[in-house]
């Protein structure tokens, strides 16, 4: 299993609960890095959302075809070229940011080709993993599965950096939700949560 | 990969509409006959049918292999046959000769009623909307209301597609293997080549078999459908033993090995039916009917999609199979994508590779669900 797909697991259902109440019936969902498509699936059998999702790895692409999702063979790295402007409600990037070195070209190509961004990640400010670092050691938990020399993850930051990021480019944090071990976080995000979710979007 | 037997003895049947036949290109045909041959058995409720159309120089005889010819095995027995990725087990499958083809169906061989002799040259051209009609014709002697699902790579991804587009209704998947929206220019450049090497030819002029003509058009096409990283591991520059030098004999193995494939095919091709098939492959564009709109041409499909490109195939690349799937998201249809990794360049989609067939048979599960 892949770290997106442990950081799933670990994730449960919250994750998902917050993507779904995101969601209307009808909508038009892009799922990037959409693995086994099961959060597709699960978007698609319970909000009755319209779907696609884009995945790279060749297991991955397969696995979501035995699920029934529509999903598209791609590398994100090259952006979203393939998709048109405003194609759909709502772009999704679980858990894999941390793994992209195109980090401002994907949320910028997310917030064109959807009308809202939906992204989540692993907080490295998260306080087990301070806690860590204090102790001399690379993090390692639920949301970080791996070791410091097969992990897949590229770009290492903060709820505390992303809403800096998302401030200096002008893009609205619509909503932000945190998590730790399946649990909302109702305050110190950056320092009690484990998992950040935001529902970004353009200032118009 | 496949230990199993496959589909073993079949037989080929024929089909004879008697009606007069519209083609369009404003010609007619005064009826015609299709061959085609079926596996697997069509259930109660008649919605297991999978049409498999052919390519370029395909045919009907798909899986299996005959009686009297135990070495004649279909062109795609790896794909087809009991608990091959199209599951006979499971499917009801049906490959057809196109008409214009050269292996039983009408065609520049058959007598033109009309005069009472072979039509040759004065066969009319076909296109693959022409196919379709004729495959449809076939569908309702054959009882299928609706076909579960129509498979083809290249030209026959091309018909499978076509198909969505034409009797939306009567599709309910299409797998559209190494396959493209309409021909580039480039593309049809080799055709051109390929069809003057046939009609140049003194042979051909005079009424006979344009053997010259038609090694060259398969020469030609031959090395298209190949990709250069598998020629070079293949081939390389390495000679034939014994092979002379400074001279124009074949000395090199890919020499050696394209001659072959042209001696081979221009013994059993019809020059006739060759340069039909590739005119079609020229016209095929759904899009021109909607102003070059793709989106347009594929929004009154019903069918679902999938669609799949082979990373080495330059012929039929894999960003013209991503037109096909852009065009279906933007109209908000279903579709999955495939790009496999494959050195065989186009010929990809006729070759047994274990992760291609994965994402076939995962498909395929879907749609007899």
């Amino acid at each position: 299993m892949t770290e997106t797909e442990l950081a799933r697991v670990a994730l449960g259902r919250p994750d998902f609960n917050v993507i779904a109440g995101w969601v209307q019936p009808g909508e038009r969902v892009l799922d990037l890095g959409c693995g086994d498509g099961s959060l597709l699936r699960g978007l698609i059998e319970t909000r009755g959302v319209l779907g696609w999702g884009v995945e790279l790895d060749d297991v991955k692409v397969l696995a979501a075809i035995r699920n029934g999702v529509n999903v598209i063979q791609g590398d994100l790295e090259g952006g979203l070229r393939d998709f048109e402007d405003g194609a759909f409600h709502h772009v999704i990037l679980s858990l894999t940011l941390q793994a992209m070195r195109h980090t401002e070209g994907i949320i910028n190509e997310m917030l064109r080709v959807g009308r809202e961004a939906v992204v989540s990640f692993p907080n490295f400010g998260y306080w087990r993993h301070r806690q860590a670092i204090l102790n001399g050691h690379m993090p390692v938990s639920e949301s970080l599965p791996h070791q410091w020399y097969n992990t897949p993850n590229v770009r290492f930051f903060t709820i505390a950096d992303f809403d800096d990021f998302c401030a200096a480019r002008g893009i609205l944090v619509r909503e932000r939700k945190v998590f730790d071990n399946g649990r909302e976080i109702t305050e110190e995000h950056n320092f009690l949560g484990s998992i950040g979710v935001y529902r970004l979007g353009r200032a118009r | 990969m496949a230990t199993d037997k496959g589909i073993g003895v079949v037989e080929a049947q024929r089909a004879r509409f008697d009606a007069p036949f519209a083609l369009a290109s404003g010609g007619s045909l005064p009826g015609f006959e299709l061959v085609y041959e079926t596996y697997g058995k069509l259930n109660a409720a008649k919605d297991n049918a999978i049409l498999v159309c052919h390519a370029l120089s395909g045919h009907h005889h798909v899986a299996g292999y005959y009686a009297d010819k135990p070495n004649n095995v279909g062109w795609w027995d790896n794909m087809i046959g009991p608990g091959r990725p199209i599951d006979t087990n499971q499917f009801f499958v049906v490959g057809v000769n196109n008409l214009g083809g050269c292996h039983g169906s009408t065609g520049p061989a058959s007598i033109n009623p009309a005069t009472g002799k072979a039509w040759g040259a004065d066969f009319p051209v076909v296109t693959v909307t022409d196919w379709v009609n004729a495959q449809a014709l076939l569908a309702d002697r054959l009882d299928i209301a609706q076909w579960a699902a129509t498979v083809g790579g290249s030209l026959g991804g091309m018909q499978a597609m076509q198909w969505t587009m034409q009797y939306p209704e009567r599709v309910r998947h299409a797998l559209v293997i190494a396959a493209a929206p309409n021909l580039t220019a480039e593309n049809i450049a080799f055709n051109e080549v390929a069809r003057q090497a046939i009609l140049t030819d003194p042979e051909y002029k005079a009424g006979r078999r344009p053997v010259t003509g038609l090694r060259l058009a398969r020469m030609l096409g031959h090395i298209t459908y190949l990709s250069d990283d598998q020629m070079a591991e293949k081939f390389g520059r390495k000679r034939r033993p014994g092979s002379g030098s400074y001279g124009f004999g074949v000395e090199f193995e890919i020499e050696s090995y394209l001659n072959y494939q042209g001696d081979k095919f221009a013994e059993w091709f019809d020059a006739d039916t060759y340069l039909r098939m590739t005119k079609a492959l020229d016209y095929f564009d759904p899009a021109a009917e909607t102003g070059g709109n793709l989106q347009k041409a594929l929004a009154r499909a019903q069918a679902k999609f999938l669609v799949v490109s082979f990373s080495t195939d330059w012929r039929f690349s894999p960003e013209r199979s991503r037109e096909i799937v852009d065009a279906l998201v933007h109209n908000g249809q279903d579709v999955a994508y495939a790009e496999i990794k494959s050195v065989h360049g186009h010929d990809s989609f006729l070759m047994q590779d274990a992760h291609y067939h994965a994402i076939m048979r995962a498909y395929l599960d879907g749609v007899r669900k």
